[in-house]
């Protein structure tokens, strides 16, 4: 039985290690979608992420030496990588917003630039700095290590549960609970849902539905691009991995259908699909190739889809103006 | 002082201007209106009635003329703009968020402080001083359309309006809930506020309102008050004289019954009788002309023949030529279609029925026929075959026939489609506004057309809005008036008015 136990909270633990950049990619889409947009680009802005918050930290490493901050490290990682994101996302908004082009055909296409971006800024890193690039373990240790003092994180049981995890996890966290209040408690918050749900009645109250739509999708793609980011610090070793994050962005669309376009369901979603994704290393059965393993974020969205349009409750739908463009001239 | 106020009038509009590329939507209006009345806004379908409240609403900006409120000159150029002059307009589609509750639908856009606790008193205190029944908490989904109407009112007089625009406030209430809201409005006006509201049902304005301004076809025609007038002579104003078309109308000789529909009746998703005891004939070798205002019936009615909109009750009987009569009821569109029913539907986005934009005329006219191949491949040679003769009889204006029909103009599009639908030699020949649209020489072709299918002996069937065209066109006229039969009469004998009356419920109406 103790054994059981021990397998089982090795898996919680992994699976908070492994949904926390899905937990970024998530809340970023949820707020873009929540205006209106669907950004299928997802998968790019993380892609940019990745690739750019490595290099921002690893030029400063090697500019700063062994002088490097900690925190200053952690600080330029997210900003480099929030600014990639946004930017794609820009790119991405101009499109769709200004010029009104469709916004699926627009999103794949960032998909694909965006997963480009990155491997050539990761590629390119990689062999003018010599076939290889990594952060040293001392920094590597403020990205993957637990934020608390040892006497908490060393509890027995719930020291790994609860305060074993990376500083990102937890900063995750504090975003989903932000971001809840913020669209549920805000006034800007209730504007820019009105955007998502009715741009017109949002447009005849006197809201700018454009800007509402641009600062909505530009700052949920930094959001995401920080969980391309932290994959590519925690779970691939602040190596540059072309192939690890491959996958990520589009699971962090499926986990915003999941959550019901929700922040603070998209907490313990994440952790379910970061253990979806592991299960195949933990639970081995015979006969089951790991493929069908990695189905299973998948199969759970679809589930999720057919029971919430079942059940036909109006709270737990998309916004209703979800991926169409607004022209107040339309009629 | 108050006798200089007085002389000030809340809303003034001069010389007011509007156009949509070529169509003049608004042309020179001039219109004045003061604090404490009602003002009914009196017009035809596409009269520029709710254009002309749009720029006062500020979701257009006039091309010309300008707008003066409380006596000085002001440009709105957005609803913002047009909130900080008091003025506030109800839109006939609610612009309402669904998922949010009533108190957040209030707030979006405001920029006042405060909580929504606040807020929600303020509502109710608005309730409690005009008798409105709305609950702060209660999302829109779960609310009725009168409900979702005294939210929309709510929503502008939280604002400060103190000019309201109301764009067909009526069209969707029970007549319970329409009195209830003319109580309202009239409250409102002893309140001292200016009120507008756009109707085209006469008893209604004669009911409520003080003054009636009437706009025919872009153009402003008069202001009267309403006590001075009678619905007559506002029909006689909203209508016009009869104009001279000099339409082609040849007679057929022993015109033979190709379709009768009986008491025909047709329920929507939501219930409502959208067709209510519908009975009429339509002869091979006549044009039967449906008039009626927008929305009394007409789509339905040739969607149900079509077998597009279920039915409910009542029966469609066919007789084609030389065959046995039979009834239409429960038949596919594919089979009412292969019997000899066509039907050109050209609905406000002539692409959305009846044509892929995007393909040729080659590939539209292949709409029809892709069913009769023995072979698994399509024949493009008889499509093809007639594009070219429709291009060329109908004078079509595009580069080839496999130009995609979206790019053309209007026009050319419903020469498209008019032209295959005749190329089938239907026995009853559906069109509903077909000319919408169209400037006069394409209209005329189109005149032509139906005529020449007519002397062919085919039953054609005509619903159209202008109803100079209907009296110049067809050889009978069926009326509508909110889903039922208000009368039929001979196109060669009727008068404007008679029909102009029978439309708004005035006249020929049987009471069940």
């Amino acid at each position: 039985m103790n054994g059981f136990l021990t397998a089982f909270l090795a898996l919680l633990i992994a699976a908070v290690t492994y949904g926390t950049p899905l937990l970024f990619g998530t809340l970023g889409e949820v707020l873009t979608e929540k205006s209106g947009s669907l950004n299928l680009g997802v998968e790019g802005i993380m892609f940019m992420g990745g690739a750019i918050g490595l290099g921002g930290v690893f030029y400063y490493e090697k500019a700063a030496g062994a002088g490097a901050a900690g925190l200053a490290a952690v600080g330029i990682g997210i900003l480099c990588a929030f600014l990639a994101g946004a930017a794609a996302s820009l790119i991405f908004s101009f499109l769709t917003i200004t010029l009104r082009a469709n916004q699926n055909v627009t999103g794949l296409a960032l998909s694909i630039f965006g997963t480009g971006v990155g491997q050539f800024v990761g590629e390119y890193m990689r062999v003018s700095e010599g076939g290889y690039i990594s952060i040293s373990n001392r920094l590597a240790g403020f990205f993957q290590n637990s934020p608390f003092p040892a006497a908490l994180s060393g509890l027995p049981v719930v020291g790994g549960l609860l305060f074993g995890h990376s500083a990102f996890f937890y900063l995750g966290v504090l975003l989903a609970v932000g971001m809840f209040w913020y669209l549920n408690k805000t006034r800007s918050g209730l504007y820019l849902r009105s955007v998502g749900e009715s741009p017109a009645t949002a447009d005849a109250a006197g809201i700018s539905v454009t800007r509402y739509r641009y600062l909505a999708a530009v700052i949920g793609g930094g959001i995401s691009a920080i969980g391309g980011m932290v994959y590519i610090m925690t779970i691939a070793g602040c190596v540059w991995n072309h192939e690890g994050l491959s996958g990520e962005g589009w699971l962090a669309v499926a986990l915003v259908i999941f959550c019901m376009w929700r922040p603070l369901n998209a907490i313990w979603g994440s952790v379910l699909f970061g253990a979806l994704m592991i299960l195949y290393l933990r639970l081995v059965l015979p006969f089951v190739p790991t493929q069908l393993y990695k189905i299973l974020p998948y199969v759970v969205t679809v589930i999720v889809l057919i029971v919430s349009s079942m059940r036909n409750n109006k709270e737990k739908q998309p916004p209703a103006s979800l991926g169409l463009s607004y022209f107040r001239e339309d009629r | 002082m108050t006798a200089l106020e007085k002389t000030v009038s809340a809303i003034e509009l001069r010389g007011i201007t509007k156009r949509f590329g070529d169509v003049v939507a608004n042309d020179g209006i001039d219109l004045v209106l003061n604090r404490g009345e009602i003002l009914s806004l009196l017009g035809e379908n596409g009269s520029g009635k709710t254009t002309l409240m749009n720029m006062l609403s500020g979701i257009y900006f006039p091309d010309e003329g300008e707008i003066l409120i409380d006596g000085q000159p002001v440009s709105i150029r957005s609803p913002k703009d047009a909130y900080a002059h008091g003025i506030g307009m109800i839109h006939q589609h609610y612009k309402l968020v669904d998922v949010f509750t009533a108190t957040e639908n209030i707030l979006l856009g405001l920029e006042e402080k405060g909580d929504a606790k606040t807020a929600a008193g303020k509502v109710r205190a608005i309730c409690d001083r005009y008798g409105f029944d709305v609950d702060p908490q209660q999302k829109i989904y779960d609310m009725s359309v009168s409900q979702k109407q005294t939210l929309e009112i709510l929503k502008v007089l939280y604002r400060g309006a103190d000019i309201l625009i109301l764009d067909e406030p009526t069209a969707v209430l029970t007549p319970q809930e329409t009195d209830k809201l003319f109580a309202v409005l009239r409250a409102m006006r002893d309140d001292g506020k200016a009120i507008v509201i756009i109707t085209h049902k006469l008893h209604e304005v004669m009911a409520l309102s003080d003054k009636v301004a009437v706009l025919r076809k872009g153009k402003y025609i008069g202001t009267v008050n309403t006590r001075d007038t009678n619905p007559q002579a506002l029909t006689d104003m909203m209508v016009g004289r009869a104009v001279t078309l000099n339409i082609d109308r040849p007679r057929y000789e022993n015109p033979v019954k190709r379709l009768e529909v009986k008491n025909l009746t047709c329920l929507d998703a939501e219930g409502v009788k959208r067709l209510d005891g519908v009975s009429f004939t339509a002869l091979g070798g006549e044009i039967l002309g449906i008039a009626g205002i927008a929305g009394s019936g007409q789509r339905e009615l040739l969607e149900a023949v079509s077998g597009l909109y279920p039915v409910a009750e009542g029966d469609i009987l066919y007789s084609p030529e030389g065959g046995e009569t039979t009834s239409l009821v429960g038949k596919t569109p594919m089979q009412i279609r292969r019997a000899g029913v066509a039907m050109a539907f050209v609905p406000e986005d002539r692409l959305g029925m009846g044509l892929a934009g995007s393909m040729g005329m080659t590939g539209n006219m292949m709409l029809r026929s892709w069913r009769k191949g023995k072979t698994a491949f399509v024949n493009r040679k008889d499509p093809n075959e007639l594009a070219l003769k429709v291009w060329k009889e109908l004078e079509v204006v595009t580069p080839g026939t496999e130009f995609p029909v979206r790019r053309m103009s209007g026009g050319n599009v419903q020469k498209v489609l008019v032209g295959r639908e005749i190329a089938t030699a239907p026995s009853v020949l559906m069109t509903a506004y077909a000319v919408r649209g169209l400037d006069i020489n394409t209209s005329y072709t189109i005149y032509n057309l139906l005529t020449e299918q007519k002397m062919k002996g085919a039953a054609v069937i005509y619903a159209g809005e202008d109803l100079d065209v209907l009296l110049e066109l067809c050889d009978r006229i069926l009326v509508l008036c909110g889903g039922r039969v208000s009368g039929v009469v001979d196109g060669r004998t009727a008068a404007k008015e008679e029909i102009g009356l029978m439309m708004t419920r005035l006249g020929g109406e049987q009471e069940v």
